[in-house]
């Protein structure tokens, strides 16, 4: 690890403010960016933690929606998301207790890890991602593999997820690392339904529209039958190859439409 | 009821109060006055020629102390390799120079470049970065069989090609097994990969050099499981130091899995620098590191063929094998796929004939050596798979077939040189088809298929051969050392005991394990007795911990020093008791006469020989101290049957392992819950290796497991709860303790019953599948259920 300038601010203004320098680089729970910084592969002159930040913290229910700071660590959404247990299940199963008790829903939907499980929630759900500067609709917020459409030094303060009748998450996981080999999570809104697959897709993740018109109308595994995500574009490596991703796409959602049903 | 703390016992770990308590004492640990760090600039390229190494910038970077490239190791000795195998034409293997950091060319990814010693490892790594290091990358190769092709890329220069040697066994049978195949009533052949693996004990290696100048005497502390062998091999080939004045210490030691049995370049580096800096020099292994330095095991390709009669007796066996020795010869690299291979390959059956041929081959990868079982779980692999697939062409049980052509009458002379002293396979498998339940196998395949998931029910064998020996025989085939092991038992002037052993501890539990033997022997509390391991200094030389050798060759030398302990002690007994030395018994830790009421305490024998106040001084010296050197006469030969049944999602082709069960024969056993946690131990590793361990490089040498991200260990969550048993026990007729040793026969029982398990789910589902190659993972099985 290179030596960096350390802050940790308590509001989000300072936060801001200490984040407009060129070379800093914010820090949710550090899960991802201490280990790149362990092995000498980024090297930010400056840390802006965000976990000092009280209003960043935190998850509350009303008016049918579920909002979490983006501060928050994983293992508290788990326990307390009790309004959205389909998101806290999702929540319970990310990574090992020690990730789940560092890592923050905000320092994973910034990252956009290809096969990080928030990502998928945030798309099924039409999540809307707060920023100290605005508000972003999920389908607007994710770009691709590890891009976003947050701007440098824009910092995720919550994250507000509309509560859906049902919802079910199934992550399948890659054999080494335990993140989602594929993972694909369905929630069923009154309006219609969403499914999002992540770990999947080169392009990072994505919603199948194909599965969520055919839910829509009917929101049964049958409804499935004969649908399938095309093998082009899916990730292929070690752990699978894209024919295999895709196969696991089709099986996942309907593992969690039964699931949610 | 054994006695607690003796022989039989299940006594808890000594050892483990320290090491759960954070008080162990690992290489890591020690810290010396006026220490240097090194970090090491490795290759990230598989094949490289060096250009140019310039240092200008790094070496007046802050903190650095100095930079060593290769030129300061000319005229340094090579890394040696401790076997040499002779080929079926009579010729010697090649052997390539392994230099302590790279002479002119780079061999494989994480080859040392240039070492940077500084104040601080921050100091180093930042220095080198700012090393100039022009590389002009070379073709690689990788696959072993490219690399026999003409016009590969050759690894190194000077060799004429790039195969180490052409290895046939018994190549005298090689004519009469080909005449058995033609004559067969049936032949099944099957091609197979043993995936290569890499060990990863927790603990990385660590190594650190200190030089006295005043003395001139040398200490390297390094993670190994022999520091006599590290002393001989690094002292003797590589530095030029004598053993007088070359003290190697190996602490408590995380972990070795075979991997921290081999003398590695770091070693002899931290060596070196510390005479020439004279300064300590500390090296700490990354985890990142230890993926591209550590020794990786397996790493076979296979094409194995069994022969059998209109019975289906089996009449012939060959194999041949192409074994990956990596870019350089790991210390016992060569005797992997020779000897502790080849002589397996008759297992648990009297197949009269049997031929294997094996070819090493020199690719640009991390060297290739001994793990957890090293040839023996390859043998096994082939062995056990080729059976099942053999019952499933000829439609007929694959435990009534294992069964028919068991070896039952014992000593048994193999085809295969060595001959098994003792075992009853039919016993382990009587009470492998108890313990894992057989019969209930058809009610739990109904419960799993209920649930949408195929069940699959595996068994197989293995026979095992440790404490390989003897010395004189080694010497034969190859052995650059002697494989004894020795003890020196001191018994100190209140009655305790200090006990040097040349066996290594790295968390087989010898500290407690070895006290059993000698409490029973004396009749004295174990807690009276201590085990001293891991420094040349104190223990005499000795050999190490590998092959399952430490309680049937270590455990035996001190058998023999307690024998002479207890002659000794009886000569002064009688004296203290006025008695005739041919009358005292020793019992209970009381010698007395037999037939009166004359006795003496341990105590008062043993304080007499250090106060030898009233002692046959004329007739024996004071004192009470003992060596012995046990060169034992054969291997020990354990075995067992294996039992698993597993649980596969058709969907995904995910594999979760449901039961596992395990009836081994190792003889006698002296602590039946450490050996029970060397069995679960060893079943977790074969279980990875079946499952989810696999090390993968890409056509450019590139290795693409280089971390947990992709290379997959298993964790609890993977594995069932197992049921071990290990009461069935026909001693080894040759060692005074007729115990034959189980560190390793899980991780070689285990890869083929959870391979014929999922093989056996799969074709109850109506799938041609007659195999798939390790790691069954789950998008391989699923592949292989959709031909993808």
């Amino acid at each position: 690890m290179y030596n960096f300038e350390f802050e940790k601010p308590t509001t989000v203004a300072e936060a801001v403010a200490a984040l407009s320098s060129d070379e800093a680089q914010a820090l949710g729970g550090g899960q991802t960016l201490l280990p790149t910084m362990k092995q000498r592969l980024a090297m930010p002159e400056k840390l802006v933690s965000l976990t000092g930040i009280a209003d960043m913290k935190g998850v509350s229910a009303s008016g049918g929606t579920l909002t979490i700071g983006g501060g928050t660590p994983h293992k508290t959404v788990a326990d307390e998301a009790t309004a959205y247990p389909a998101l806290a299940a999702l929540a319970s199963n990310i990574g090992d207790p020690a990730v789940r008790n560092r890592g923050t829903i905000g320092g994973s939907l910034a990252n956009n890890d290809p096969s990080a499980c928030y990502p998928s929630a945030a798309l099924a759900s039409g999540a809307t991602i707060v920023t100290n500067a605005r508000e972003i609709a999920a389908d607007d917020f994710f770009q691709g593999m590890f891009t976003t459409a947050l701007d440098e030094g824009e910092i995720i303060t919550a994250v507000k997820f509309p509560i859906p009748e049902k919802a079910n998450y199934q992550k399948f996981e890659q054999p080494a690392s335990r993140f989602a080999l594929v993972g694909v999570y369905v929630a069923k809104y009154a309006e219609g339904v969403r499914v999002a697959v992540t770990g999947a897709s080169e392009e990072g993740v994505f919603r199948w529209t194909e599965a969520e018109a055919a839910l829509s109308s009917n929101f049964a595994v049958s409804a499935l039958e004969g649908l399938s995500v095309p093998a082009d574009g899916m990730i292929g490596d070690l752990h699978g190859t894209s024919e295999y991703r895709a196969h696991l796409v089709g099986v996942l959602t309907k593992r969690a439409v039964t699931a949610a049903a | 009821m054994p006695k607690d703390g003796g022989i039989g016992a299940s006594t808890k770990r000594r050892e483990d109060v320290r090491f759960l308590s954070g008080t162990g004492n690992y290489t890591d640990d020690i810290n010396l006055h006026n220490q240097t760090y090194v970090h090491f600039l490795r290759s990230d390229v598989a094949h490289g020629r060096i250009k140019s190494i310039d240092t200008t910038v790094a070496s007046a970077m802050p903190g650095v102390v100095r930079i060593f490239t290769g030129a300061d190791f000319e005229g340094v000795g090579s890394v040696p390799c401790g076997w040499e195998i002779t080929d079926r034409f009579g010729e010697k293997m090649q052997e390539p120079a392994h230099p302590v950091l790279a002479q002119g060319k780079v061999h494989h990814v994480g080859d040392q470049i240039c070492a940077v010693v500084a104040e601080t490892l921050e100091q180093a790594r930042d220095a080198a970065e700012a090393i100039e290091v022009d590389i002009e990358e070379l073709p690689a190769v990788v696959d072993m069989k490219k690399a026999l092709e003409e016009g590969s890329p050759k690894v190194h220069d000077d060799l004429t090609s790039n195969l180490c040697f052409d290895w046939g066994f018994v190549e005298e049978n090689k004519a009469a097994v080909e005449e058995a195949f033609q004559n067969a009533a049936h032949v099944t052949t099957l091609e197979l990969v043993n995936n290569r693996l890499i060990a990863n004990p927790m603990e990385p290696r660590v190594a650190v050099g200190d030089f006295n100048r005043g003395t001139g005497d040398h200490t390297l502390y390094t993670t190994s499981q022999n520091p006599h062998v590290i002393r001989l091999l690094m002292g003797a080939f590589v530095l030029g130091i004598p053993e007088h004045k070359l003290r190697v210490v190996a602490p408590d030691v995380g972990g070795g899995f075979g991997t921290k049995i081999f003398h590695y370049a770091e070693e002899a580096f931290c060596t070196f620098a510390a005479k020439a800096i004279n300064r300590p020099v500390k090296w700490t292994s990354t985890r990142s590191e230890a993926f591209m330095s550590d020794a990786h095991g397996r790493d076979h390709v296979s094409t194995i063929q069994l022969a059998l009669d209109a019975d289906n007796n089996f009449t012939a066996l060959r194999t041949d094998t192409y074994a990956n020795m990596g870019a350089y010869l790991s210390t016992f690299a060569p005797s992997v796929p020779t000897w502790l291979h080849g002589t397996l390959m008759a297992g648990n059956y009297k197949t009269p004939l049997v031929y294997v041929n094996v070819k090493a081959v020199f690719t640009n990868t991390v060297p290739v050596d001994a793990y957890r079982g090293a040839g023996r779980p390859e043998a096994t692999y082939q062995l056990e798979r080729v059976v099942d697939k053999a019952a499933l062409e000829l439609g007929v049980d694959p435990v009534a077939l294992r069964r028919q052509n068991f070896i039952t009458e014992f000593p048994y002379q193999t085809p295969v040189a060595v001959e098994y002293d003792t075992g009853d396979y039919n016993a382990t498998m009587d009470k492998l088809t108890q313990v894992a339940d057989f019969a209930g196998f058809a009610a739990r395949r109904a419960e799993s298929e209920a649930k949408g998931k195929l069940r699959g029910f595996g068994v197989n064998c293995y026979i095992e051969a440790c404490g390989i020996a003897p010395s004189n025989l080694v010497g034969q085939l190859g052995a650059r050392a002697g494989l004894y092991e020795s003890a020196t038992v001191r018994v100190n002037a209140t009655g305790g005991l200090t006990v040097m052993t040349g066996s290594h501890s790295h968390g087989q539990g010898h500290e407690t394990a070895f006290p059993q033997v000698i409490a029973d022997m004396i009749g004295i509390d174990a807690s009276m007795i201590e085990i001293e391991h891991g420094d040349t200094d104190k223990a005499p030389m000795g050999m190490g911990t590998y092959g399952s050798r430490s309680l049937a060759v270590g455990g035996s030398a001190m058998v023999r020093a307690t024998e002479k302990i207890i002659n000794k002690a009886k000569k002064i007994a009688a004296h203290l008791m006025e008695a005739s030395e041919g009358d005292v018994e020793l019992k209970d830790g009381q010698f007395s006469v037999a037939g009166t009421d004359k006795s003496v305490a341990w105590g008062d024998v043993t304080l007499a020989a250090y106060v030898p106040h009233n002692y046959p001084l004329e007739d024996i010296e004071p004192g009470l101290e003992e060596t012995a050197f046990y060169d034992p006469a054969n291997f020990t030969y354990p075995s067992g049957a294996y039992c698993c049944e597993v649980e596969v999602d058709p969907e995904t082709g995910k594999v979760t392992v449901e039961r596992f069960a395990a009836a081994d024969d190792f003889g006698n056993v002296v602590n039946p819950m450490i050996v029970s946690g060397q069995v679960h131990g060893g079943i977790a590793q074969g279980i990875g290796q079946a499952l989810l361990e696999g090390a993968a490089y890409d056509e450019n040498g590139q290795l693409l497991t280089g971390s947990y991200m992709d290379y997959a260990m298993p964790r609890a969550s993977d594995l069932p709860f197992y049921t071990v048993d290990h009461s069935c026990q026909t001693p080894c007729t040759h060692n005074p303790l007729g115990v034959k040793g189980c560190g390793e026969a899980g991780a070689i029982g285990s890869p083929p019953a959870v391979v014929n398990a999922v093989i056996d789910a799969l074709r109850s589902a109506g799938q041609d599948i007659t195999h798939i190659d390790m790691p069954l993972s789950p998008a391989r099985v699923w592949a292989a259920m959709n031909n993808a």
